[in-house]
């Protein structure tokens, strides 16, 4: 199972807690688990990735293992210990208001 | 037993109003939406407890959210805002050119006939149309392929659809406004739209009388006159008689006739409400007090309405939306302030009480009338 975290506007919407599982098929990459993630929970789409051009939404940010894969291919294979559930995928919302 | 119901958009989330027709007693639900602008909730005429919700948000973008309930619950419609063919571009603040790029929906405004048909404006300028409750959205093209579409440029808040007046004794005709491009009409269900901004003047513009540049900032109608508008413009108060054709001011002798808000008294025609704001560059009420200016004549004669606003040290504003009136024989008023206090009227506007305070910054105020 994939965990992603999203961040609470996305949670309300969703009407999920903090972090969520997902069964991804195939290789583990950003777009697979995006769009497991909007078919799981189709309120999602739009909210995270552009409808019509895929792109991540310029407020948000990908990170997992410490890292920032925000620009990183979409089809890039994600780490080991995202692909196994280690540890979670993180969607961030951009710090904002003072 | 009348139950009257209010539907208050924020910015940060949406409340529920409601009260039965003596309107002096009230009930507050929610927040709905928490932490998401909500510009607009509005009912459908033909089934009010079809409600349909803007939700918004600059990280997330845009959410459109309906309920069958009368807002007890709510389920998240379509909220795929594309624009029809080639993506054409509309002036920025620099007078560069900026391709066309869907932000939010500033207004929804349900179909007087059915259910499941709605119609959105959003920024950039642009008028959607669904017909399936929300599910799905398809541009009504012909306004953003006007031939004066790359020259409209954005207000202050962006380049907003944010009105949509619906004829009811012509369905096939709309005058929607946009900040700032003006005011237009289709007369043919939206495949074609001209604009309707003769008579307006601002001197804010090259050209004062263009064709379009001007800064609608709402327009308001009688359902028995639609030939008969009300605008609010940047500066200005202005009415036309024939459906938006031309216009003449009627600002008369208001303090200050720049503003946003403007509505109708639910029976008498001729009965007007604004809210004038200091100025564009101090959008708060003038002289520290909160004044709602009534017009029984259809303008240049205006009264101060004050009993019960506060007359001393404030300093809000009132948005383009926020502004209702209901049905009842006793028309009721109601409007909500930047500062998060809804105001109600039971008397047309006599006299007023807030029906709750320290609400986020209202973004929007629509009432229904419910039997």
């Amino acid at each position: 199972m994939i965990r992603v975290v999203l961040p609470a506007n996305l949670r309300t919407l969703a009407e999920v807690g903090r972090e969520v599982e997902l069964e991804v098929g195939g290789t583990v990459t950003q777009r697979t688990v995006l769009t497991a993630l909007e078919t799981a929970y189709p309120m999602l789409r739009g909210t995270i990735r552009d409808h019509v051009t895929q792109k991540r939404r310029p407020m948000l940010r990908f990170f997992a293992c410490e890292e920032d894969l925000s620009d990183e291919s979409p089809d890039a294979p994600l780490p080991e210990p995202v692909a196994t559930g280690k540890e979670p995928y993180l969607i961030v919302g951009a710090i904002a208001g003072g | 037993m009348t139950t009257v119901r209010l539907l208050v958009g924020t910015h940060k989330g949406a409340f529920i109003l409601t009260s039965d027709e003596r309107r002096e007693r009230w009930k507050i639900d929610g927040p709905q939406f928490v932490g998401w602008d909500v510009y607009h909730v509005k009912g459908s005429p033909v089934d009010p407890n079809r409600l349909y919700a803007s939700q918004s948000r600059g990280w997330f973008g845009q959410v459109v959210q309906r309920s069958d309930d009368g807002g007890k619950s709510w389920e998240p419609a379509g909220n795929e805002f594309k624009y029809e063919g080639a993506i054409n571009t509309h002036k920025w603040y620099d007078n560069s050119d900026h391709p066309y790029d869907f932000t939010r929906v500033w207004h929804l405004e349900p179909s007087l006939t059915d259910a499941d048909t709605v119609y959105a404006g959003v920024e950039d300028a642009a008028l959607f149309k669904s017909t399936d409750a929300g599910k799905s959205w398809q541009e009504l093209d012909a306004l953003r392929h006007h031939p004066t579409a790359p020259s409209w440029a954005p207000g202050a808040g962006g380049l907003c659809l944010h009105t949509i007046i619906q004829d009811p004794k012509n369905p096939d005709r709309l005058v929607i406004a946009i900040s700032s491009a003006g005011a237009f009409r289709t007369d043919d269900g939206g495949k074609s739209f001209k604009p309707i901004n003769k008579g307006l003047r601002s001197n804010y513009i090259p050209d004062e009388d263009a064709e379009v540049g001007h800064c609608v900032h709402h327009i308001a109608m009688h359902p028995s006159r639609p030939e008969t508008l009300f605008m609010q413009k940047h500066w200005d108060v202005m009415r036309s008689d024939n459906a938006g054709d031309s216009w003449t001011e009627v600002s008369g002798n208001l303090p200050t006739d720049f503003g946003f808000v403007i509505d109708v008294h639910a029976h008498e025609p001729e009965t007007i409400y604004v809210v004038p704001i200091k100025s564009d560059s101090d959008h708060f009420v003038p002289d520290g007090k909160l004044r709602v200016y009534r017009s029984k004549n259809g303008g240049n004669e205006w009264e101060a309405l004050s009993k019960g606003l506060p007359q001393k040290d404030c300093y809000v504003n009132v948005l383009r939306d926020a502004m209702s009136v209901d049905n009842l024989e006793a028309c009721g008023v109601y409007f909500g302030t930047t500062a998060g206090t809804v105001y109600a009227s039971n008397n047309a506007g006599d006299s007023w009480k807030p029906i709750v305070e320290n609400l986020p910054a209202v973004l929007s105020v629509e009432v229904q009338t419910l039997a």
